[in-house]
């Protein structure tokens, strides 16, 4: 009985600690996301945001919040119920299913396994069922093609996605996302890698549907795509999906091509270190996000064929090339990882 | 076109646009926190209506019913008879403020100033019928509203 407690239970107190640890921060980080979100888009078109609720608006992520639980859940009677009830669930949870392998500090991570950038591109592809999903079971027009839309433009972006990973997985030698983080990276490599920091950041906005790609969501052609019937909770959820999906891609950012926890520019030396891995972590993170809005405050929605055409007419080849130059450049200065003595 | 596409791979034009929104983000804001601040108001400015009375307390209004005449959007209705001192004054004085279009012609057409409008632009109302306005509402709007009134008709007095 003694070993069931120490063995088994206690442990998974710990993680479920850990877990909560984890999660709780996230949503309301998620929460004061779309307060950021309104107010740096505000400030963009010279406008003041959200200024009524609490001081400068604070409190208006909570009171949406309490909006959109206090309202009535309605399923559309021609609606598949168990599938549509589903969908959000499954959207939610893998954005937060994904959060397992971050590594937000040097040892502050939930699991780390040698597979996490595996581990994550899976997960991100698996969100793409519970829009796909949505889209179906509302059995309305709109929502089903904003899920063909979502599923088309996501499973296109992947594949661009995929090469790039391997191009810093080419660097790097390792699966494992601290490794990637701890891997000493020479300047010219971070210069290198920059272009596919760039492919990586317009793919990631197509990934989690945003401007300028939000073509499955497309309010003005869609009214909204695949979540026009969704209401109160369930919308909440999608909403809570694809804010969380926001902040994980740019935490795969900060975590692939940005140095993770690291000072930046080599500040470590300069004597930067008194502030906390974490905080570097966060504020990188916040960098990125800021760039998703920022590209929302500045493009225009694509249409659909550009959005293909630059997708597997650009970003696919250019990554491809970009795969071969890489792993070129890294033989002929015989920087290539050595994976027998390198790599745990 | 080699420069062209030199341009498109380096995204040039993206990048002056981002500038431009990242530059738009630090200028001043052009709103205002409406219901906390409130814009200037022209003293020519058309809002609710009001019936002004003399210092002494005796209406303005002598029934001539030129407002009624001249509102294009037939919104004023005005049934007037003698007073027991002989002089004409209106039985009912109403105004259906769904129908007004704030042109402004009332307050030019009347002789004596009685009816004019006002600075007040925030009458909304939860129900229709407390949007027509009769005599008694729009004399306690003048007695609320006289000072600012009589400053604005001072203010834009030379100009018309």
């Amino acid at each position: 009985m003694t070993e069931f407690w120490t063995d088994y239970l206690f442990p998974l107190f710990i993680i479920l600690g850990k877990i909560l640890l984890i999660a709780v921060p996230l949503i309301l980080a998620m929460a004061y996301l779309t307060y950021a979100e309104r107010k740096v888009l505000a400030a963009m078109q010279l406008r003041q945001g959200p200024m009524t609720v609490g001081p400068f608006g604070l409190l208006q992520p909570i009171a949406d919040g309490i909006k959109l639980l206090s309202k009535e859940t309605i399923i559309p009677s021609g609606a598949n119920k168990m599938l549509f009830l589903l969908a959000p669930m499954l959207t939610f949870s893998m954005a937060l299913v994904a959060w397992a392998v971050i590594p937000f500090a040097p040892g502050w991570v939930l699991a780390d396994i040698n597979v996490g950038v595996l581990y994550l591109f899976a997960i991100s592809s698996l969100g793409v069922y519970g829009i796909l999903m949505a889209g179906w079971a509302s059995n309305s027009r709109y929502a089903f093609l904003g899920g063909l839309r979502s599923a088309a433009q996501m499973v296109s972006y992947e594949v661009s996605i995929g090469l790039v990973i391997i191009c810093v997985i080419l660097c790097v030698g390792s699966f494992r996302l601290t490794d990637i983080v701890e891997m000493h990276r020479p300047w010219w490599m971070t210069i290198l890698l920059f272009p596919m920091l760039i492919i990586f950041f317009i793919s990631a906005l197509a990934e989690t549907n945003r401007s300028p790609f939000d073509l499955p969501e497309g309010e003005s052609e869609i009214v909204g795509g695949y979540n026009v019937e969704y209401s109160s909770m369930t919308f909440a959820l999608f909403f809570l999906g694809e804010y969380m999906n926001m902040i994980l891609m740019s935490a795969m950012a900060t975590i692939l091509f940005l140095g993770g926890w690291n000072p930046p520019f080599g500040l470590e030396w300069a004597g930067w270190n008194w502030l906390h891995p974490f905080v570097w972590f966060v504020l990188k993170i916040c960098l990125v996000l800021f760039c998703f809005i920022w590209s929302r405050g500045t493009l225009p929605r694509f249409r659909y064929d550009q959005l293909m055409r630059l997708g597997w007419k650009i970003f696919l080849p250019f990554s491809v090339f970009y795969v071969v130059f890489i792993a070129g450049i890294l033989l002929y200065t015989g920087n290539l990882p050595n994976i027998a003595d390198g790599v745990k | 076109m080699f420069v062209r596409a030199a341009r498109q791979f380096l995204l040039l034009e993206l990048i002056k646009g981002f500038y431009m929104t990242f530059k738009y983000m630090f200028k001043p804001r052009v709103t205002i926190n409406y219901p906390f601040e409130k814009t200037p108001l022209s003293p020519r400015f058309r809002g609710e209506h009001a019936l002004r009375r003399y210092a002494n307390g005796e209406e303005r209004c002598i029934a001539c019913k030129l407002c009624e005449a001249v509102c294009p959007a037939l919104a004023i209705t005005i049934e007037s008879e003698p007073r027991e001192d002989g002089s004409r004054r209106t039985t009912r004085y109403d105004i259906d403020m769904t129908k007004c279009i704030y042109c402004g012609l009332c307050q030019e057409a009347c002789p004596v100033d009685a009816v004019v409008q006002g600075p007040n632009l925030e009458f909304s109302t939860e129900t229709r019928e407390e949007l027509y306005y009769n005599k008694d509402k729009l004399l306690a709007n003048g007695d609320r509203w006289e000072a600012q009134l009589q400053q604005n008709i001072m203010t834009d007095g030379p100009y018309r």
